[in-house]
């Protein structure tokens, strides 16, 4: 066995997808927090006895319960990047409000409890009038109303402490909240999970929610986008007084207790669990999830350091130690997770290419370079942006994409007029015309669209089924390049790569593995399925005119193959070109039968070496800045014409790269070769005097127009 | 600076706010005026202007220092027990200074280094030190100024030309604070760290080390108005780690005119937030106002001080900073 074999079966054996595909699930966010709530289980779960059974958890229920509502307010109120110390002192007025009612006035519990939230929701409406409206400073201005609150509760205990405190209780109401236990879990657990989903939902599903986070992320967009920024804020507050004073309301109902320490520094416990969960001071960035963790941690620590029966001030120093651990690792998590991701997703493989075909000028291969393509005569110059694929209807208009998401028509017969024919959104890449005159069309970044006569844009497909055991969600379609319209219908197209968006296509070709797919979508039930996965970058795709195979082209495996959808051969793939002397790009048909392919850049000898060198492509993306990186070579390119035996009939170059440097598609009609190149400003078209004059494909596939 | 004296700045307004409830106790509370009221006044709240003084150090520099009340209370505390084991001067008081730089070195190199927020590093912080202090240095909340040490209580009780040593302290610190400030080419570098951190680094402020420094600097000052707490009280009790008090620090400073965003106010705005706080305490305590009283009365003079400014600069929707809390 040779060096190479080693390599090969080495990348063939062990996946190196897989840490950078997780690293870049968003998910992994809570990993930071998971870690340690695992590590603190494990640590004071030996060292506490009874810490896990299930009694203690029952126990413990109530007080996560409790904690999680306050949290939960103040997740909301961190994420639209305030701050709320008041849910302490709003905790110890809603506490004694419910006391004070049920007990001393006598109120039923129905009337008791909503008067009780209503002080919370009151505490958070200054609060929210202040900051959103008034907009002062949170930090402060909760930290007054903390102050006050305080106070307030402070001065009525001095004063009626005796009588309330005096008052029995007699309410299964009272007593349900306090000990009622739903299988074995506290009334207070139970409402406080509802709720954390209930919030969960707003925040991640619903507008409210999403102004939120547009409001935290960042403040001035949102405002320029339309969001009323003061409204959102406001609410965020009255929303934590809300949940805080519902925690003082079981609170209320599990110790009966008037003591002047309730809620003393929970403000700081519960702002310790948000933040721990990983919840960004700031806002924008959290979720409920994250507070979950973040309360379960702090109750964990709580409880644990309270049963070691420590000497008086180790708690605290335990806890300020954990802590900052904890948002330490968190705060550099969050830094370096792009670095680290960019340093691990890239993720290359063996692979080896054929013996590179010569095609210098004056070569004695079909590939010798020329200067055809230089006579081009330029159509649009300078009013398109990336034409990466070109076609013609039946009136001969032209039409291409663009990078700002629209498709251009070029009227016919000059071209000289171009108009925006339909904006979709993402840029167009290949465009098909189907029986019907419909424009098909393959957008990066959305997936299969269609665009009727009418203008009017229709979304064939933007997802496929799922690979089994892929990490990240191959369903989506990240971007789908090139089409053809088999004679029933069905559309074949690819999509280049699932690894990668549009911005980052090249950095696919140091991959080296076969990281795109053929999908095939059916009109007939709206389904799409992949019909060929791992394919190293397909991009052109054009149907054999037996209406059973079609022909595509691997880019980076700089290859042309015949795939048999249909017929005694169905599912067999041929390869027909197995070594082109560039990277291929569209394909489409010639009026002799033939086809056409687009050379968008030239194979190099040190790409196709560093293409059996993956640990060296390896350390280049983790040490090396991306612009100097080895890429391969697409500064120059052209066209050739080949058959269905493989056998390269003609190129068509532009030798000095005036300009059509390098070419990603050519569509034939009536007698003209049309080119379209993604880096390009312009059309460019060279008249072939051999050909038929009248033919277009529109015809060849459909038939003459009626 | 020119724009800024031309217009109603928020030291201007308490300024205005603590002449007006000076004149209205002078009206209202009998001996109000009387020299030794006003020196007890000043004298009482001498200390939080010290502290106050080193909060404002680290807020100019956009950041916050909630573990200064811990730090000041248990270097101070550890340096009165052992000199009550018997331990020399110089050598209790080291180790009590040894102990505040630490102290401020780590806050720093949390906060510049580990870039964890000033709020939530110096929070834990507070926390952590306290336990320590309790766990590794003092045997109990409460230590006392040694016997023969009492005369430090005299001198600090003292009052030479009518004006009492805990004030020439004060002065002395802000007089320093401004030195520092606006004379020291470090003091300068925190007005721009706090302005905008992005632009001073560019400039070449060493930003990193300057924190570091700026917390070093806080948790000093804090040593300072310790020793001048234990000197006039004669004792250290570190159960004020656990109240309010560093709530208040914060309170004088702002009320100055301090903007929580940094790279506002200076050694004026906290002498101006002080003497406010001063007469309010000092006015309401004569009043026999209760302490949750004057603690609602502190709030909400502060609401409004905060809302008035807010009211006259209002914040710009476009160019406030985000995360601004």
């Amino acid at each position: 066995m040779t060096r190479d074999d080693l390599v090969r079966w080495r990348y063939r054996l062990i996946p190196n997808t897989v840490v950078g595909e997780i690293l870049s699930k968003p998910w992994i966010d809570n990993a930071v927090p998971v870690l340690m709530l695992a590590v603190l289980l494990a640590v004071f779960g030996t060292l506490v006895p009874n810490l896990l059974t299930l009694g203690n958890l029952g126990n413990l229920s109530q007080t996560v319960g409790e904690y999680l509502l306050m949290g939960l307010g103040l997740t909301i109120v961190v994420m639209a990047g305030g701050i709320d110390l008041s849910v302490g002192s709003v905790f110890a007025l809603a506490n004694l409000v419910m006391i004070a009612l049920v007990g001393w006035a006598g109120l039923p519990m129905g009337v008791a409890i909503p008067i009780a939230l209503l002080s919370g929701a009151l505490v958070g409406l200054v609060n929210g009038i202040l900051v959103g409206y008034l907009r002062l400073r949170a930090f402060l201005t909760t930290l007054v109303t903390l102050i006050v609150v305080r106070a307030l509760v402070d001065s009525l205990l001095l004063s009626y402490s005796q009588e309330i405190g005096a008052a029995p209780i007699f309410s299964a109401f009272w007593d349900y909240l306090a000990f009622g236990t739903v299988y074995g879990m506290s009334v207070s657990f139970l409402t406080a999970v509802a709720l954390a989903v209930a919030v969960h939902v707003v925040l991640t599903r619903l507008r409210p929610g999403w102004h939120i986070i547009a409001v935290g992320g960042s403040r001035r967009a949102a405002h320029n986008s339309g969001i009323d920024v003061r409204r959102t804020v406001c609410l965020t507050y009255v929303a934590s007084g809300t949940l805080a004073a519902l925690a003082g309301v079981f609170y209320a109902a599990r110790l009966m207790s008037l003591g002047a320490e309730t809620g003393v520094g929970l403000e700081i416990t519960i702002l310790t669990a948000v933040v721990l969960g990983g919840t960004s001071l700031g806002g924008g960035r959290g979720s409920v999830v994250k507070t979950v963790l973040g309360v379960a941690i702090v109750v964990v620590i709580n409880n644990s350091l309270l049963r070691f029966n420590l000497p008086s001030g180790s708690s605290p120093l335990a806890l300020g130690i954990i802590l900052l651990l904890a948002v330490a690792i968190d705060v550099r998590w969050v830094k370096n997770k792009r670095k680290v991701l960019d340093q691990t997703y890239v993720a290359p493989t063996y692979f080896e290419l054929p013996p590179l075909p010569d095609a210098r000028r004056g070569a004695a291969t079909p590939y010798a370079v020329n200067d055809h393509l230089a006579t081009a005569e330029p159509i649009g110059l300078g009013l398109l942006d990336g034409p990466e694929d070109v076609i013609l209807d039946a009136d001969d208009n032209l039409y291409t994409g663009s990078r700002d998401g629209n498709i251009l028509r070029l009227m016919a017969p000059d071209y000289t007029r171009v108009e925006p024919y339909v904006h979709i959104g993402g840029q167009p890449l290949g465009l098909a015309f189907d029986r019907g005159g419909n424009l098909v069309t393959c957008v990066a970044g959305m997936g299969l669209y269609m665009v009727r006569p009418n203008r009017e844009v229709v979304k064939l497909s933007d997802e496929t089924n799922r690979t089994l055991f892929s990490i990240i969600d191959d369903s989506r379609m990240r971007l789908a390049d090139d089409l053809d319209i088999a004679p029933d219908g069905r559309v074949f197209f690819s999509e280049a790569t699932i690894r990668y968006a549009l911005h980052d296509w090249m950095i696919d070709a140091l991959e080296g593995r076969g990281n795109g797919r053929i999908i095939c979508y059916d009109p007939h039930d709206g389904s799409s399925r992949t019909v060929l996965p791992r394919l190293q970058f397909p991009n052109g795709i054009c149907m054999v005119p037996d209406g059973q195979s079609f022909l595509y082209a691997e880019t980076w495996g700089c290859r042309v193959s015949r795939y048999y959808f249909d017929g005694p051969k169905k599912g067999r793939t041929e390869v027909v070109i197995a070594d082109l002397p560039g990277y291929p790009d569209n394909i489409n048909r010639a009026s002799d039968g033939t086809f056409w392919l687009a050379m968008i850049g030239m194979r190099t000898p040190a790409f196709d070496l560093s293409q059996r060198m993956p640990g060296f492509r390896r350390r280049m993306a983790m040490q090396v800045a991306r612009d100097q990186w080895v890429f391969p070579n697409l500064n120059t390119g052209g066209v050739i014409k080949f058959d269905l035996t493989g056998q390269v009939l003609q190129s068509l170059w532009d030798g000095d790269g005036g300009s059509h440097p390098q070419v990603t598609s050519m569509r034939e009609h009536k007698g003209w070769l049309y080119l379209g190149g993604i880096f390009n400003n312009r059309i460019g078209r060279i008249r072939l005097p051999d050909a038929d004059q009248s033919w277009t494909s529109q015809s060849a596939y459909w038939g003459a127009p009626k | 600076m020119t724009r800024s004296r031309s217009k109603l700045t928020q030291a201007r307004i308490v300024l205005g706010i603590a002449v007006l409830a000076f004149a209205t106790f002078s009206v209202l509370v009998p001996d109000f005026l009387s020299a030794g009221n006003v020196s007890r006044l000043l004298q009482n709240v001498s200390i939080l202007g010290i502290l106050a003084m080193g909060m404002a150090l680290s807020i100019i520099g956009r950041g916050i220092d909630l573990s200064m009340v811990a730090s000041m209370a248990v270097s101070v505390a550890w340096m009165l027990a052992e000199m009550n084991t018997g331990a020399s001067f110089a050598h209790a008081f080291g180790f009590a200074l040894l102990f505040s730089i630490a102290v401020g070195v780590i806050n720093g190199v949390l906060i510049a280094y580990v870039e964890i927020p000033p709020i939530f590093a110096t929070l834990a912080m507070g926390t952590a030190i306290y336990g320590f202090g309790r766990v590794f240095l003092l045997a109990s909340d409460v230590n006392y100024l040694p016997d023969d040490w009492q005369w430090l209580n005299t001198i600090a009780t003292a009052a030479p030309l009518g004006i009492p040593v805990s004030v020439l302290c004060f002065a002395a610190v802000c007089g320093l604070g401004h030195l520092f400030l606006r004379g020291a080419r470090e003091g300068r570098y925190i007005y721009m760290m706090g302005d905008n951190p992005q632009a001073a680094r560019i400039t070449g402020v060493p930003i990193r080390p300057m924190i570091v420094g700026q917390y070093v600097l806080t948790s000093l000052v804090a040593l300072v108005a310790g020793l001048l707490m234990a000197a006039l009280v004669a004792t250290m009790n570190t159960r004020i780690v656990g109240s309010t008090y560093v709530y208040d620090i914060i309170l004088v400073a702002v009320l100055g005119g301090i903007s929580l965003s940094g790279g506002r106010g200076g050694a004026g705005s906290v002498i101006v937030g002080t003497l406010l706080i001063g007469i309010l305490l000092n006015g309401m305590t004569m009043m026999n106002l209760g302490y949750t009283t004057q603690n609602v009365i502190k709030a909400l003079i502060l609401l409004a001080a905060l809302t008035i400014d807010s009211l006259v600069n209002p914040r710009d929707e476009q160019t406030s900073q985000q995360g601004d809390i």
